[in-house]
């Protein structure tokens, strides 16, 4: 597979899992901005997916977006284990919520300058939604650390359960040089190095502490086709409708 | 009139289902008008990259001009050129604003959170607002709360 075109399927793959987990809050969120918030950022979500397999569809002659996002077997998606997590309490859906927008921020930031120009023009505007996403998670964010004993706990405990997953985004594969050098994308550790920054600054200004994990526990895998056991099921829920009958028009 | 104005005129009658008193020319979306004899192709661009509103918006064009006695419509969504709320056009923000929804305040620069705190609240024009929430009823729009007339507002965002 071409580096583009990996690099391609692991965005859209990330954004339509995490996507369907964000819808998983509708109907259900603890108050009503953030079930709002979480379903309007499942919305962003799945459109940035979309656009993203229609560049697959348009540039690198893959299937149509239906398809690519619900045609796929399990170990066709290339998405980090991080966004197959199921949603579990509130805050670590907003833990993870946090962590993940801000690497999106950043890679979208600098996919603004990527040699693959259609590519470039979607990043300019995907990068002003993801605004939206992480200045949601930081409110929150600080908030709740500064919020009670409870809530302080339960945000430190689920960045302490989180971080393993988080780490995870970055994982290379041997197509990372290419990328790099064809300057389609500066690359997973540049990108991973200014997340740690930005996230490191913000989680001790709002009083909690960066936990630290050794490179043997970080989630490795996703991006190379294995999975949590929690996709499989994801996918088949996700499919079930269409499942019914393969051939219906929509 | 210039055929490209012609359409713009015709286009003004396709209003934003999620905003029925802004058209998709108010709105700034639309982004290249080619047409002649045989053929005719608008380019447009979406507020919002997952708008559900993008695919009806299309129909609308499209069934608008060959009413018309277009002929060959094609209508491309693409993001060569991306829309920000900066295209809005002046009336366009008074039509918002008149219709209860504050307009979006103009970028300069970066979008930050001190921009969003610049709305004006649409029922009784004061400033003294605050964000409760940077997402609402659609993609576009914030949740805002007033603190002269204590009522909650929404805010078409800056983006």
């Amino acid at each position: 597979m071409s580096a583009t075109k990996e690099l391609l399927f692991k965005m859209a793959d990330d954004a339509l899992i995490i996507g369907h987990r964000n819808s998983e809050w509708t109907g259900i969120g603890p108050v009503l901005e953030e079930d709002l918030a979480f379903s309007s950022m499942a919305q962003d979500k799945i459109g940035h997916a979309s656009a993203l397999y229609n560049l697959l569809h348009e540039h690198f002659g893959e299937a149509d977006a239906d398809s690519l996002g619900f045609k796929r077997t399990e170990k066709d998606f290339k998405c980090c284990h991080l966004v197959e997590l199921p949603i579990g309490e509130y805050d670590f859906s907003l833990v993870r919520h946090f962590l993940f927008d801000h690497a999106e921020l950043l890679r979208y930031e600098m996919l603004v300058n990527s040699s693959f120009a259609p590519l470039a023009s979607l990043a300019k505007k995907v990068k002003g939604e993801i605004k939206y996403h992480v200045m949601h998670a930081d409110t929150w964010i600080r908030q709740l650390a500064n919020g009670n004993e409870e809530s302080k706990a339960r945000v430190q405990s689920s960045l302490n359960y989180t971080w393993p997953f988080a780490l995870g985004i970055f994982e290379t594969t041997s197509n990372e040089d290419a990328l790099i050098n064809e300057k389609v994308f500066e690359g997973e550790a540049a990108l991973k190095k200014m997340w740690l920054e930005r996230i490191s600054s913000i989680i001790s200004s709002a009083g909690l502490t960066v936990p630290s994990v050794a490179d043997e526990s970080v989630a490795y895998g996703g991006r190379k086709g294995f999975h949590t056991e929690y996709l499989q099921p994801m996918l088949a829920e996700m499919t079930e409708v269409t499942s019914i009958d393969t051939e219906a028009e929509w | 009139m210039t055929s490209e104005e012609k359409i713009l005129e015709l286009l003004q009658e396709v209003k934003d289902p999620e905003i029925p008193v802004l058209s998709v020319v108010d709105m700034g979306i639309i982004s290249g008008i080619q047409t002649s004899d045989s053929a005719t192709e608008i380019k447009m661009t979406p507020t919002f990259v997952g708008c559900p509103a993008i695919d009806m918006m299309k129909n609308q064009i499209s069934e608008k001009l060959i009413q018309n006695g277009y002929e060959n419509v094609t209508v491309l969504v693409d993001f060569e050129t991306q829309w920000t709320s900066d295209k809005m056009s002046a009336e366009a923000k008074l039509k918002l604003e008149k219709f209860g929804i504050a307009p979006p305040t103009e970028i300069n620069g970066e979008i930050s959170e001190e921009m969003l705190n610049r709305a004006r609240c649409p029922h009784c024009g004061s400033t003294d607002t605050t964000l409760r929430s940077p997402f609402g009823s659609t993609l576009c729009r914030a949740i805002r709360f007033c603190f002269s007339c204590k009522q909650g507002f929404e805010q078409f965002k800056p983006i």
